[in-house]
């Protein structure tokens, strides 16, 4: 069976109780202004992964052992979302 | 003519623009950004450095305060604003000049002595220059320039990226700028932003190669009458 495309979204953010100086000073500079709704504001980075896999639970695993594998975040500080889209372009 | 030279936090220029303005007998002073008062001013400097610790984007921060909305008024009516390095970024976010400053494309942070043509001889720094190219430092991580119209950023460009003698070639490109822009007017000539530091070029013993080119377009500060 021909394997399908699925995107896979990694997003690395400080653990809770880790402190975040660059969603802090959004928070506090830029969405405070215009805002007193948002309490807080956290920055993270984002990567966006194309997988060709069998089921959309393989390719988070993929996504899973690279980020742990490679150190694309520090298990010391951050923790990780990782979610899974289906590709459209693949068809069907 | 009163020069403000603005301190944002994480901004680390300031000393060495206000002492290259002394040298060229340009009356500055550097002022908290919180307590700028664009009425007392008729020109503003935005020095280089790292304002609110480049998050988000460099610059991006600083476009947000009410520092920005109050020279974005001096520049809409007709003073001198110059910005260099992040404070062309700053600029930029802004949306007082136009364009965008991306990430090199080697996505190194570069430091080095380059060659600049002038493309312009009409804006505040470059009025009466009588070189057409100068050697000036870099130093940056976010020097791209972009504009998606690229017509548009060739009538701007203040300095392109060149050779010594003046010639502009992707091989004398730095950082990937569409055209080889290392700085920009707009079509006024009062508000200009430049990634190279005209203030590390100001003094004898600290440039490369003993020219001071970056005094040379400072002192386009001087010319503007008060």
């Amino acid at each position: 069976m021909k394997e399908l495309l699925y995107q896979v979204e990694l997003i690395i953010i400080n653990k809770d109780g880790v402190r975040d100086p660059e969603g802090e000073t959004i928070q506090r500079y830029v969405v405070r202004k215009l805002s007193d709704k948002v309490l807080e504001t956290r920055a993270g980075k984002y990567l966006l992964f194309r997988v060709e896999s069998n089921s959309s639970d393989e390719a988070k695993e993929v996504v899973k052992k690279i980020a742990n594998e490679s150190r694309l975040f520090n298990p010391l500080v951050h923790k990780i979302i990782i979610r899974v889209v289906r590709d459209e372009s693949s068809g069907n | 003519m009163r020069v403000a030279v603005i301190k944002f936090p994480g901004t680390t220029c300031e000393i060495d623009v206000y002492k290259a303005l002394r040298e060229a007998n340009v009356e500055s002073e550097v002022v908290r950004y919180k307590e700028f008062d664009g009425d007392k001013y008729n020109a503003v400097v935005i020095p280089g450095g790292f304002s609110f610790g480049d998050y988000l984007r460099a610059g991006s921060i600083a476009a947000n305060t009410d520092t920005m909305r109050q020279i974005k008024e001096m520049a809409d009516s007709g003073k001198v604003v110059v910005g260099i390095c992040n404070g062309f970024q700053i600029l930029v976010e802004s949306g007082i000049l136009e364009g965008a400053l991306l990430p090199n494309l080697n996505m190194r942070f570069l430091s080095k002595w380059v060659y600049v043509r002038v493309n312009r001889f009409d804006t505040v720094l470059t009025k009466g220059l009588n070189k057409n190219v100068l050697r000036l430092p870099i130093a940056h991580a976010e020097g791209r320039y972009y504009h998606d119209k690229p017509e548009l950023a060739k009538r701007l460009a203040v300095l392109l990226y060149s050779d010594e003698r003046g010639n502009v070639d992707e091989r004398y490109n730095p950082n990937g700028s569409v055209l080889n822009i290392a700085g920009i007017a707009n079509e006024e000539g009062n508000v200009i932003g430049m990634m190279p530091h005209p203030e590390r070029a100001s003094f004898k013993l600290t440039s490369q190669d003993g020219s001071i080119d970056g005094l040379s377009l400072l002192r386009g500060l001087k010319r503007v009458e008060a």
